[in-house]
């Protein structure tokens, strides 16, 4: 199984003209079943004409309809990619992955509330992506430095995540699914989400849980987990050192008002029972001595 | 993106929030003749910077005669401002604020953030005006008065209402407080800002509704649709290490540490800097080159750290994914002869072409020390910075 997408997902790219847009498109089509996966475009300027083999429609619906692609991803630029989303949700599909980093925090409170009822489920924006390994990867993550496998991890940050699966592949430890639900402070899927998720898929046995400082997300999913979850998590939260009041690259990265710091974070993780590292070179051996 | 509080007060009058009447001023005599223009008997002077705690600080000073409007201005204008959010080093004031002094009968709090579990704009107030709001809600918590605002409704009348009354605005000012309410709601929204804060606002003695203060930021990812709010940027308020690092699109945060470090990804730097801390360092810096990361950017990069006195050695640590371990060695190895680095230099590189990478500085002939991973990178320059 996996969870979230697997190698018979059917994707279009919202932006697949655009210079990010296309170099990824190209590089996830290249990825294990891509060619299988990838199958439409969007683009209301170029609808007719093709990219590298994949059609360009003019809207999600249209692609929806003429290919049978019921999930998104969206490189469009951050003035119009919260309006991206919306038409994604509008073509009611079931997954949107939006990349696009810098949305703006109004447009995308406007979005979320207009997706309240609605069946499409959101990832990011300002993520990497979604990977489920040697299937199909949708976002910007490299896929050659994954594995097909049996833990699964989710995350705030990009490259945190790549981290954690590097160590996880010098262990010997595969993937079923990666997760970056990105560093924005209103998003989609939050870490609860994916480790409801995680727990109800067969096919994974262990999550690793990347936090950083800023909201109570960490929080509220460790809660959940104390009560809930059936399997092993590990956690680590970065920022331990960042001052308060300063964004931290991610515009959801900020202690403000003294909250949402990584030491809360952390010992409420620990007092829900979830191991912790404040080592962020041990989080894959810190799993692996919870199996 | 911050504004001071003249420039706060500025765009909340554009949304019809009172604010007692006021000038900005750039000099001792631009004081004097703001108080002459103002009139009355009571005027206040207010040293403008970006930071909290002005007051305690002796940044605002209430003048009686316009003699002591002169006396305060002169004394806050190029004073160094302490309070506890400049920091033990202060801040210059370059700017002050003259205004009519008001008849305060009655200090409250509104604020507004954007709720990040309800993904709504939520309206906090309190009786307890004039006080932190951090202290408000560690000490008395039942104080507080908090409502998500539904973003397609607005603020309904029956909310802000409701507001007014919990925090004690008397009866014949709730018109008042909730137009107050509506025009920072509006205010909010339409200029992008993630937070605001007026602390206090007042009821005057004629149960006038005013803001005596004004803090507001904005989300700098929504600022290309507001170049007025843009232009109001003051840069002397601002890191000059940042400012010069946004110009090579990098995001830096000055540190207190010596360690200066080098990133790719806002997560993996502050894991880096973690790791740095963890092993009984400080880091010097925050620092996040992105995903597309040149030799010139690199570069860049290494000369802002190095502008930074105390920085007495460099970790650099890059996950190379999209990225190539092997040009990010190239960027380092040409950053380190152009800038002539004299202090430690480790890096660790991990993923694609990670050998090749790891090759090519070795091949360099600098003296640049290899780590295998974050912890042995943190340990390696810790030790080299402590000269072991």
């Amino acid at each position: 199984m996996s969870i979230l997408i697997d190698r018979n997902t059917k994707v279009m790219t919202q932006g697949i003209t655009g210079k990010t847009g296309a170099f990824h498109t190209r590089l996830c089509r290249d990825y294990a079943y891509g060619k299988d996966c990838f199958v439409a475009g969007v683009n209301p300027n170029k609808a007719g004409e093709t990219f590298e083999g994949i059609p360009i429609f003019a809207t999600a619906r249209e692609a929806k309809e003429q290919t049978g692609a019921t999930v998104s991803v969206i490189y469009v630029p951050p003035p119009h990619a919260a309006g991206a989303i919306d038409e994604a949700v509008d073509a009611e599909l079931d997954l949107v992955i939006c990349i696009t980093e810098g949305v703006p925090v109004r447009d995308m409170i406007a979005t979320r509330h207009r997706m309240r009822g609605k069946k499409t489920v959101l990832v990011g924006p300002n993520c990497p992506g979604v990977i489920t390994p040697d299937e199909i990867k949708i976002g910007i993550m490299p896929g050659h430095i994954h594995k097909k496998g049996r833990i699964g991890v989710v995350s705030r940050s990009g490259t945190l995540t790549y981290e954690a699966v590097g160590q996880l592949m010098d262990l010997g430890l595969g993937q079923s699914t990666c997760v970056g639900i990105g560093g924005d402070p209103v998003n989609g899927l939050k870490h609860i989400d994916v480790m409801r998720m995680f727990n109800d898929d067969p096919e994974t046995d262990a999550v690793i849980m990347v936090g950083e400082i800023g909201g109570d997300d960490e929080e509220t999913c460790a809660r959940w987990i104390k009560h809930h979850m059936k399997k092993p998590v590990v956690g680590f939260i970065a920022g331990v050192t960042a001052p308060p009041g300063k964004r931290m690259g991610h515009a959801g990265a900020i202690i403000s008002g003294g909250k949402g710091t990584a030491t809360e974070k952390l010992a409420v993780m620990e007092e829900c029972g979830i191991k912790v590292t404040r080592n962020p070179a041990e989080m894959a051996t810190l799993l692996k001595s919870v199996l | 993106m911050n504004v001071h509080e003249y420039q706060g007060k500025e765009i909340l009058r554009k949304y019809g929030v009172a604010t007692p009447r006021g000038v900005p001023c750039f000099s001792v005599t631009e004081a004097d003749s703001a108080a002459r223009e103002l009139g009355g008997k009571v005027w206040v002077v207010k040293a403008q910077i970006h930071a909290g705690g002005r007051g305690k600080g002796g940044g605002v000073k209430v003048a009686k005669s316009l003699e002591e409007v002169h006396e305060h201005a002169s004394k806050i204008l190029g004073m160094t401002l302490v309070t506890h959010q400049t920091g033990p080093e202060g801040r210059l004031v370059r700017r002050l604020l003259v205004e009519e002094g008001a008849d305060i009968r009655k200090e409250l709090y509104v604020g507004m953030v954007v709720d990040r579990a309800t993904q709504r704009v939520t309206l906090m107030a309190s009786s307890e005006g004039g006080m932190e709001i951090e202290e408000v809600a560690a000490h008395t918590p039942e104080k507080i008065h908090k409502v998500a605002i539904d973003p397609v409704a607005g603020l309904t009348e029956p909310q802000a209402d409701d507001i007014a009354r919990k925090i004690g605005v008397p009866d014949g000012s709730v018109a008042q407080a909730r137009n107050f309410m509506h025009g920072l709601y509006r205010a909010f929204v339409e200029c992008d800002a993630s937070l605001a804060e007026i602390n206090p606002l007042i009821i005057t003695g004629d149960g006038r509704v005013l803001a005596l203060d004004a803090k507001l930021n904005f989300d700098s990812n929504a600022l290309f649709r507001h170049p007025d709010i843009v232009a109001m940027r003051d840069l002397d308020e601002e890191d000059p290490a940042e400012i010069e690092a946004s110009k090579f699109d990098l995001s830096y945060i000055s540190l207190n540490g010596n360690i200066g470090c080098l990133v790719n990804g806002a997560g993996l730097a502050m894991a880096t800097m973690d790791t740095i801390k963890l092993f009984g360092a400080e880091p010097a810096n925050f620092l996040d080159v992105g995903g597309g990361a040149t030799a010139q950017k690199v570069t860049e990069a290494f000369k802002l750290m190095l502008k930074n006195p105390a920085v007495k050695g460099i970790l650099v640590n890059i996950f190379g994914g999209i990225m190539r371990c092997d040009t990010i060695a190239e960027g380092v190895i040409a950053a380190a002869r152009e800038v002539k680095l004299g202090v430690p230099l480790v890096v660790r590189m991990k993923g694609t072409n990670e050998e090749l990478g790891r090759q090519k500085l070795r091949e360099s002939g600098l003296p640049i020390i290899s780590a295998d991973n974050m912890a042995d990178a943190a340990q390696k320059i810790v030790a080299a910075v402590a000269g072991k």
